[in-house]
């Protein structure tokens, strides 16, 4: 009898894991399937003609796929760069000094996310036309910066409490001043959150659709833009191998965080 | 050998330390302490937890803000300088080692500060750890070795810069029992030999005796005694550090004085002093302290003599080895005493206790304690 119970949960537990890998992989199984189908029209349930005729167009030097990737790239540094510089001060500030109203300051950072994106970002659009900032890098960069501070003030915040102060005390104690502790022992210390947070905010940059959309378009047309455009235009298999390209970086991600981010500063993002 | 050491000999600044009050957000917990520390000296401050000793030694060091006082080191007032500028080297809990630099790069740390140079500071670091038995240790990670040698990495970086001041924040607490003991001595010995002026925080009462040259006992923010070891430990100047220096028996007493000197009663025991030896007992109601081993059980009728002698019955026994443990209701307190016979519970006897190994003190000052 509980042989019969065990081999049917053995059974249950194999179907729902196949069930579950084919809802997460399924769709990139297809995405990578569109990439090399040259040909793939109804009612066939696979491509007529495999070729990587799409992935040269993608990859020509002179494309828009390539440009669009560097201008990508571009602006999520500049993000990345933007938003440290405000998140590691903000979040050494958040977790070290007793702020009042510290809970409120942590809110702010969220607030961002806490409306609807589209109704914010058409207005944001407005203000940046009237002061004549729409359509340039600056202005995404500015977008993606604020939708990814939540991220990177939170973890910075969380990664420098997780430092033990008396680090920095026997930095001080040993004759360092504030600045020099700082930089010798509190900053490497806290180093894995800190880069593990840019590059969140890198990727959700990478990754921003919305916000481009409205203060960008034009002139600055970015790798989920032409994913957008190409999709819309029916051309499936540039819109497969740009999906294919923005998945990289996160596994990368996935792998960093995996390696280097330590549990004890994961428990207290946030707190 | 002062020829070993990484520097030679140098001699301990003085610390002064006047009307120190210090507070938490609003909870004050320095009281106006003063106290000086003479060069070389080995000082333990002692007590409880939350009588402030950390708070003291945390303000000298700068990391705690003072509210008003004064701490000057060698003439010069530092209570408003900033950690770096103070001149002492801290030991602490625990021991705050770098954990993404190496044992060479930790106590070369305050060294590199000053701008030695680095074959001077591999120089001076080897001789270092030679001195603190890790020679050829410098690559090591801190993260791999283990809490005993993490100790002396702590009190090697401590020591590189020359510091004047050596503080040490309860640094044995987390080792175990026998490497206690070794860094005990180590501890001191290096201290003698530099001439530091060490300033010791430890709730271990054996710990700060066996270390130190002079005991702080705090209490509540306040000092409550400053003494030698043999001081403190003899002549308890309050009912608080009698009951911290291990003296946990109470007794009620009862002093009365007359011309040929005075009488003190307890439940039905009476002992006379003479008259030189009864100035310094307060009269009335007063509360007596004793250690465990002081006492001795004898029979309920036996002769006084000299000491005090309280009728009493066995409650409990216990053998912790050597001698046995016996809890005794007498004067309707619970007294522990060790006593090297065996005896059954139940049993009347005397408690039997030499008058000097008593501590009295007036029964309104004893409340806190008792």
């Amino acid at each position: 009898m509980t042989r019969i119970a065990s081999s049917a949960r053995t059974v249950l537990a194999v179907s729902l894991l196949v069930a579950f890998a084919f809802v997460l992989i399924g769709p990139l199984l297809n995405l990578a399937l569109w990439s090399v189908a040259e040909r793939w029209y109804t009612p066939f349930k696979l491509p007529v003609t495999y070729g990587t005729r799409y992935w040269e167009q993608v990859f020509r030097p002179t494309g828009d796929a390539m440009a669009s990737l560097g201008t990508s790239i571009w602006i999520a540094v500049l993000t990345v760069v933007f938003a440290l510089a405000l998140s590691i001060p903000a979040g050494y500030a958040l977790a070290r000094l007793k702020l009042p109203m510290r809970a409120l300051f942590m809110l702010m950072f969220l607030l961002p996310q806490a409306f609807p994106s589209v109704a914010i970002y058409i207005n944001v659009a407005r203000i940046f036309y009237q002061i004549g900032i729409n359509g340039t890098v600056f202005a995404v960069v500015l977008v993606h910066a604020a939708h990814g501070l939540v991220f990177s003030v939170w973890i910075a915040a969380a990664a420098f409490a997780a430092v033990d102060r008396d680090l920095e005390l026997a930095a001080r104690n040993m004759g360092a001043s504030p600045l020099r502790a700082f930089f010798t022992v509190t900053l490497p210390l806290a180093a894995p959150g800190i880069i593990a947070s840019g590059i969140f905010v890198f990727l959700e940059s990478l990754d921003e659709f919305t916000g481009t959309f409205f203060v960008g378009v034009p002139q600055v047309t970015t790798l989920p833009l032409l994913l957008y455009n190409a999709a819309m235009g029916g051309n499936y298999q540039v819109a497969s191998i740009t999906a294919l390209i923005l998945l990289v970086p996160s596994v990368l991600f996935m792998l960093f965080i995996e390696r280097f981010l330590r549990a004890d500063v994961l428990a207290k993002v946030g707190a | 050998m002062p020829t070993d050491l990484p520097n030679g000999p140098r001699s301990g600044a003085s610390i002064a330390v006047r009307d120190l009050h210090v507070a938490y957000g609003g909870t004050r917990v320095l009281h106006g302490v003063s106290i000086d520390f003479t060069p070389g000296s080995f000082t333990a401050l002692l007590g409880s937890s939350g009588c402030g000793k950390t708070t003291l030694l945390r303000s000298l060091s700068g990391f705690v803000p003072v509210q008003s006082g004064s701490i000057v080191v060698g003439g010069q007032d530092v209570a408003s300088l900033p950690p770096e500028k103070r001149g002492m080297a801290m030991v602490f809990q625990s021991y705050a080692l770098w954990p993404h630099m190496t044992v060479l790069q930790n106590i070369g740390y305050g060294l590199k500060l000053r701008g030695v140079s680095r074959a001077e500071i591999a120089t001076k670091v080897s001789a270092m750890l030679a001195m603190l038995g890790l020679s050829g240790y410098e690559d090591r990670k801190v993260t791999a070795l283990s809490g005993g040698q993490r100790q002396r990495v702590a009190l090697g970086r401590a020591l590189a810069i020359d510091p004047g001041i050596l503080l040490l924040d309860e640094p044995l607490s987390n080792l175990d029992a026998k490497i206690r003991m070794v860094m005990r001595h180590e501890i001191r010995a290096i201290q003698q030999r530099l001439g530091l002026t060490a300033v010791h925080v430890t709730h271990d009462r054996e710990e700060a005796m066996t270390m130190a040259d002079r005991l702080v006992i705090m209490q509540a923010g306040t000092i409550a005694q400053v003494g030698t070891p043999e001081e403190v430990y003899d002549r308890p100047a309050t009912a608080f550090v009698a009951n911290f220096m291990g003296a946990e028996n109470v007794l009620p007493l009862r002093v009365a004085r007359s011309e040929a000197g005075a009488s003190f009663s307890t439940g039905d025991a009476t002992a006379l002093v003479s008259s030189e030896a009864a100035q310094a007992l307060p009269a009335g109601e007063a509360v007596a302290y004793f250690r465990d081993d002081v006492a001795r059980l004898d029979a309920a009728d036996a002769v006084a003599g000299g000491d005090l002698l309280v009728p009493g019955r066995i409650a409990a026994r216990a053998y912790p080895g050597g001698v046995y443990r016996y809890r005794v209701e007498a004067a309707g307190r619970q007294i522990t005493v060790d006593d090297a016979d065996r005896h059954e519970l139940g049993t009347t006897i005397g408690l039997r206790i030499p008058l000097q190994r008593l501590h009295i003190f007036p029964a309104s000052e004893a409340g806190i304690a008792a």
